[in-house]
């Protein structure tokens, strides 16, 4: 058998695996693997980021639309360090991802060399699973573990640090992809028992309410669960990271849950007699108080990873189980039923939130634009088709309270970490991952400078991503709680920002600014007509508050809704 | 508990006790690192620790002592049977494990020769005499934390205890369970892929 180089079993190993592209960036102690890949590229896209975090969140929002592995190539020392927070986003997150990162010689480990980090080390709590291969024979098995434990289960990131003397070493090539690890069990047998006593709940209860949580989408159980709503008749509300697994136009669906989420499904979660949370992990920004939440109700937890049930909050059924094959289990053991009084209550409080908020930022008499304007004109212009990717802050709340999804993996935002930066590469993943969709990205004023040097990226490979600045000049979220809970004391949140379309100018990305109301449409359509990449900025007024709002550490009954 | 399972908590208890969590792992550098991060980013400290291979190839196991209340260490329980490397974690409470420790003492051979105080206490506490040198006297001594205090104390009123040391629990459960065929089960239990019918 002919011996090829640990770079070139790297490569071997990624298009066994499917593995189309690659968001990575280059440096000494990965130079055999990029030397290899330059042999591939007719095979393997690899995608020059210009920045690490911005490759590795290229390969989040890549993974997140697609569903497949993420794979992102950095170098050692800083090129790994500046993968950290990419990783961290994605294990909470639950994102799958393969990150290869080069290491220098093994003889030279633990010395201080140059560019040598303890990657394995530091990103140890922010991976799946991590490992340090030294020997080019261990390449085959270990990099198939990664790519199995990385997508199987509740997905995440999982790191595999190379050494450049395994890069160059020669090995005899063999591939089996992983089907097994003796001491990860990601799909949990299904108790049936925990099946009949959850339907024993579900058919015995008067105000029940589904939690739609990511897991939704990750189990690509969109279709069962709406077959689950529709049999049952019960309302489903989302979670930030469970948007779009269901049409906003449902006749079920009543809304958005948490902080800034719709008046209707905070409230009702302390009225409700059940709560059927589905692949979600309750997070404090659904909860708030978890004293007092879900007061008057059971919860069934339907949760693929064992150390999410009882975690926050206490299940009295517990179904540990991948979200599709629970609502496979569940459905025939569900009474057809509705619930036509129960939603009507939702929708009561769907009006008195558009009387007391939407209806007043919709139809405000000021020339200046405002950011639910924005996104409720791109909902409207879109249908609700595009992929949103949000970064972090009040336009990435009023995008998930304002844009009305109807298809799946269409909300690409960093919800667990509210990691800055992550929308605009995040985008152009996105844009690879489903070349066909239209990719819009909003951003902030903020956000955008975190990671703006990858407007490079988007330039060099023509990715057709649609930018929108949401510009207030502060970085708006903290300025609210300012407002709200710090008396106005402004402190470091106002922004003197560059000339946008001139820094898209330079980059070669065609631009534009808007500032007044009358030319938004008009901007907004030639932004989307235009059929490569695109920035708008959008001047937008500069002290708007993001209602409803349940304060940190308050109960969902408490929402505020001014 | 196995590792597949959801550990139900029947109370809430906030109050601290002391647990014994016994952890079967693959044997593979770093996973020490991953343990301590899930103690250390709860804020809770360990107050013993053992690792050592076992009687079958390729396993390792920690013995881990934490002072901790019920709601928490359940959930460190969950977090380190989440991690890939993990075979089975074990959660005992006082009384659910024989345990012994293992303490050395180093004597000067010279208060021996000054009468037989010292070897009575010895004998009487089920000490033995590892080594005798011409300087110094090694006295080993394996129990609870109780019983190898209890022996320091007596021998320190002699005031010429030179080095003390003691090791970090061992615990066997006093459950059925064969480790061995735990980990046969493991193997056999088809939980690798998503069987939807």
């Amino acid at each position: 058998m002919k011996k090829i180089s640990g770079s070139d079993a790297i490569m071997q190993v990624l298009l066994n695996e499917g593995v189309q592209t690659i968001f990575g960036y280059p440096g000494g102690a990965i130079m055999p693997i990029y030397d290899a890949l330059y042999d591939y590229s007719d095979k393997l896209n690899h995608i020059l980021a210009r920045h690490e975090q911005g490759a590795i969140h290229a390969a989040q929002g890549y993974s997140r639309v697609s569903g497949k592995v993420g794979v992102c190539f950095a170098t050692s020392g800083p090129g790994a360090t500046n993968l950290i927070t990419g990783l961290a986003d994605a294990q909470i997150d639950s994102t799958p991802l393969v990150c290869i990162t080069g290491q220098v010689p093994s003889h030279l480990l633990g010395t201080d060399a140059f560019q040598e980090s303890d990657v394995i080390g530091i990103s140890m709590p922010v991976t799946k699973w991590n490992h340090q291969i030294t020997n080019a024979d261990e390449i085959p098995e270990i990099m198939s573990k990664a790519f199995y434990i990385a997508a199987s289960g509740r997905p995440g990131p999982v790191l595999i640090d190379i050494t450049k003397d395994a890069q160059f070493a020669k090995m005899k090539f063999t591939y089996k992809k992983c089907e097994k690890i003796r001491s990860y069990h990601p799909y949990p047998i299904l108790n049936k028992d925990s099946i009949k006593k959850a339907s024993d709940l579900i058919n015995n209860s008067k105000k029940p309410l589904i939690l739609v949580g990511q897991g939704v989408l990750l189990s690509n159980a969109e279709k069962e669960l709406i077959q689950f709503s529709e049999k049952s008749g019960i309302p489903m509300a989302s979670t930030l990271l469970g948007l779009s697994a269901i049409s906003c136009n449902h006749k079920n669906y009543v809304g958005y849950l948490g902080m800034h989420g719709n008046y209707g499904p905070n409230i009702k979660t302390n009225e409700a007699d059940l709560l059927i949370a589905i692949g979600m992990r309750f997070d404090d920004r659904v909860t708030g108080d978890t004293s007092r939440y879900g007061i008057n109700a059971k919860i069934i937890h339907i949760e693929i990873d064992p150390s999410e049930i009882n975690k926050i909050i206490k299940a009295d059924v517990a179904v540990n189980a991948d979200a599709k094959q629970a609502l496979i289990n569940l459905l025939p053991f569900i009474n057809k039923n509705e619930y036509k009084n129960w939603i009507n209550e939702f929708k009561k409080c769907d009006e008195i939130e558009f009387n007391k908020i939407i209806k007043k930022e919709l139809n405000h008499k000021s020339k200046k634009i405002k950011m639910t304007e924005v996104i409720h004109l791109i909902s409207e212009m879109t249908n609700g088709k595009s992929i949103i990717v949000t970064d972090v802050g009040q336009h990435q709340m009023i995008a998930s309270r304002y844009y009305k999804f109807t298809k799946p993996k269409s909300n690409i935002t960093s919800g667990g970490l509210g990691t800055m930066g992550f929308a605009l590469p995040a985008s152009m993943g996105a844009k690879l991952g489903q070349p066909k969709r239209e990719v819009i990205a909003i951003i902030g004023d903020g956000g955008i400078q975190m990671t703006i040097q990858e407007l490079a990226t988007i330039s060099q490979y023509n990715i057709g991503v649609k930018i929108i600045i949401l510009n207030n000049n502060f970085l708006g979220m903290v300025r609210q709680w300012q407002e709200l809970f710090f008396e106005n004391r402004y402190s470091f949140t106002e922004m003197k920002n560059p000339d946008f379309p001139k820094i898209a100018e330079g980059y070669g990305i065609k631009n534009n600014k808007v500032e007044n109301k009358s030319k938004l449409k008009k901007c907004i359509k030639e932004l989307l007509d235009y059929k490569n990449a695109y920035l708008l900025e959008i001047v937008v007024e500069k002290e708007e508050n993001v209602f409803p709002m349940v304060a940190s550490g308050d109960s969902v009954s408490n929402i505020r809704l001014e | 508990m196995k590792k597949k399972g959801i550990y139900q908590f029947k109370s809430s208890k906030k109050e601290s006790k002391e647990y014994t969590l016994s952890v079967l792992t693959e044997n593979k550098a770093g996973l020490l690192n991953h343990l301590t991060i899930i103690f250390n980013r709860r804020k809770i400290n360990i107050d013993s620790l053992n690792v050592s291979t076992t009687e079958i190839k390729g396993v390792s196991r920690f013995t881990i002592v934490v002072q901790a209340n019920k709601e928490k260490i359940i959930k460190i329980l969950n977090q380190i049977n989440k991690l890939i490397d993990v075979l089975g974690a074990f959660l005992y409470e006082e009384g659910e494990t024989y345990y012994q420790e293992i303490a050395l003492y180093k004597l000067s051979t010279k208060i021996f020769l000054k009468g037989d105080n010292v070897e009575k206490i010895v004998r009487k506490n089920g000490a033995k005499i590892l080594i005798i040198e011409e300087d110094h006297t090694i006295i080993q001594k394996t129990g609870t934390k109780l019983e190898t205090q209890k022996l320091y104390n007596e021998l320190e009123k002699f005031g010429s205890i030179l080095e003390f040391v003691r090791s970090g629990r061992v615990a066997v459960s006093k459950s059925k369970r064969k480790t061995k065929n735990f980990i046969k089960e493991l193997e056999k239990i088809k939980s690798n892929k998503l069987n939807i019918k």
